[in-house]
């Protein structure tokens, strides 16, 4: 058993037996990182170059921290989005790219598509750490590893992400991938933050938290980010906040736990609570922690063999 | 296919290692086995549960997946399925056995040394395997032998153990012997 591609675009299309392989394989990562010496030998000889065009503090650290546990060289590559222009600057930097040797890219950009893009011009494995507001399929994978290690398996769990849904490459990956492994899936927040037709990718649409809580095992609170208010999608975050803010006295009334994930970094008060967000069914530090062993087991997969 | 070890041959052999460890260090406290997977596991379950009716004392076992510290993995087509390693002791200062079914070209055992001293520090290590087949490519050589089988390069040693296989029994298998799909 193997993966179909060399690359990881996006969790879209990608078979549960492949998804699969890849939780199982970080298991096996994810004991590694319990060791006194957290690093063994795979990448050993494989340069990685990090390209983030757009900020990210934690899943550049942890893609860094994952390669260097595999024992592969690293070179990051850092930029503003408004220093880059889309196009004709990737063309180029990939360019470079193919002349340094490189083995393999991981790339965060803000333009949808830009890791095909690059995977259709190097020769390097390219891993996709974030497009636009395409997909960031490590981010889907870690938040689907953080729920099997809670509940044992992904059939049958009900998982509502709630936010803003139309700009978010997290809600996507996660849809694409859970949906695969059989979870339903839900999403919540303001008409104005979901696309219209998402139910065609096989989830239930609600608009009233209330609606919801009833329903599920666990939330995926997503950031708001508030330069979507300016925007005009919604009116305050103050607003945001008192209609779809997850906060304790909301859960209590499911009379049950319900597990809190979130992708990070959180808007403390808007989103979600501080008291959820510390509280005992909070499994966003997990998260953090397993995204490294995700994505050593897709460094692994992709490049360890080839 | 020739069957050079049967079932009860196999448990003797068994018996008899467990024997040589045992008296080898004379009730030492701190002996540990950890097999290597899949079937370095459960020779060194077996040889520990004899160990224990002997000694009358708990011997831990751990298992060892070798996988991430393979020298043939880059031309591999075939991506080995990575499993887990399950030491859950600390080995530091302790007295190690390592446990393997055929002992070949040394290969796999450097692998696990490799991985052992990334895990910790064991006073000792000392190597047990059921097979040794000769053939080393490298300076390695087992403290504790089931049965020396001389081969020829283009044979084939096959172990099989019951929680595997369903059966005890070690064949020595000619390359006319094997079937099409079986040769690499």
């Amino acid at each position: 058993m193997k993966l179909q591609s060399r690359h990881l675009l996006g969790l879209e299309g990608m078979s549960k037996e492949e998804l699969t392989l890849i939780l199982d394989t970080a298991v096996s990562f994810r004991e590694i990182l319990d060791r006194p010496i957290k690093k063994v030998p795979p990448l050993q000889g494989k340069t990685v170059v990090n390209l983030f065009f757009e900020s990210s503090t934690r899943t550049r650290i942890s893609f860094e921290l994952a390669e260097r546990r595999l024992s592969a060289d690293v070179v990051s590559f850092a930029t503003a989005a408004s220093s880059v222009s889309k196009g004709e600057t990737l063309k180029d930097t990939a360019r470079n790219i193919e002349a340094m040797k490189i083995d393999m890219v991981v790339i965060r950009h803000s333009a949808p598509g830009a890791a095909h893009f690059l995977s259709r011009v190097v020769d390097a494995n390219v891993i996709n750490a974030g497009d636009g507001g395409h997909e960031h399929p490590t981010q889907g994978l870690l938040d689907m590893f953080t729920l099997r290690e809670k509940f044992g398996s992904l059939e049958g769990l009900r998982v509502c992400l709630v936010g803003d849904i139309s700009h978010s490459r997290v809600a996507r990956s996660n849809i694409y991938g859970l949906r695969t492994m059989g979870a339903e899936v839900s999403v919540c927040g303001p008409k104005t933050l979901i696309p219209r037709d998402i139910e065609r990718l096989g989830v239930r649409v609600y608009h009233r938290l209330e609606d919801i809580i009833p329903h599920v095992d666990a939330f995926n609170v997503l950031r708001i980010q508030l330069e979507r208010q300016k925007s005009g999608l919604f009116p305050s975050l103050r607003e945001y906040h008192r209609f779809f803010g997850l906060t304790k006295e909301r859960i209590d009334r499911a009379g049950r736990p319900i597990t809190i994930m979130h992708p990070g970094p959180i808007n403390r008060d808007v989103e979600l609570s501080a008291d959820l967000a510390d509280g005992e069914h909070s499994v966003i530090l997990q998260q953090v922690t397993n995204g490294v062993a995700i994505r050593m087991a897709v460094l692994y997969l992709l490049g360890a063999s080839n | 296919m020739n069957k050079i070890i049967d079932s009860a041959g196999f448990g003797r052999t068994v018996r008899r290692l467990a024997h040589e460890v045992v008296e080898s260090h004379k009730g030492g406290e701190n002996l540990v086995l950890v097999g290597i997977r899949t079937r370095g596991e459960f020779l060194a379950r077996r040889l520990a549960k004899t160990i224990e009716e002997i000694e009358n004392r708990h011997i831990p076992v751990g298992i060892l997946d070798i996988t991430l510290y393979r020298d043939d993995l880059r031309g591999r087509l075939d991506q080995p399925h990575l499993k887990s390693t399950e030491i859950l002791f600390d080995i530091t200062g302790k007295t190690m056995v390592l446990v393997d079914d055929v002992l070949f070209t040394g290969r796999t055992i450097r692998a696990a040394l490799n991985a052992i001293m990334d895990i910790g520090r064991p006073a000792v290590v000392e190597l047990l395997v059921l097979i040794d087949r000769g053939h080393r490519e490298l300076p390695i050589k087992a403290d504790f032998v089931g049965k020396n089988v001389p081969t020829s390069l283009r044979q084939e040693v096959r172990v099989h153990m019951t929680e595997v296989d369903g059966e005890d029994a070690v064949f020595l298998v000619d390359p006319a012997d094997q079937p099409k799909e079986a040769q690499r």
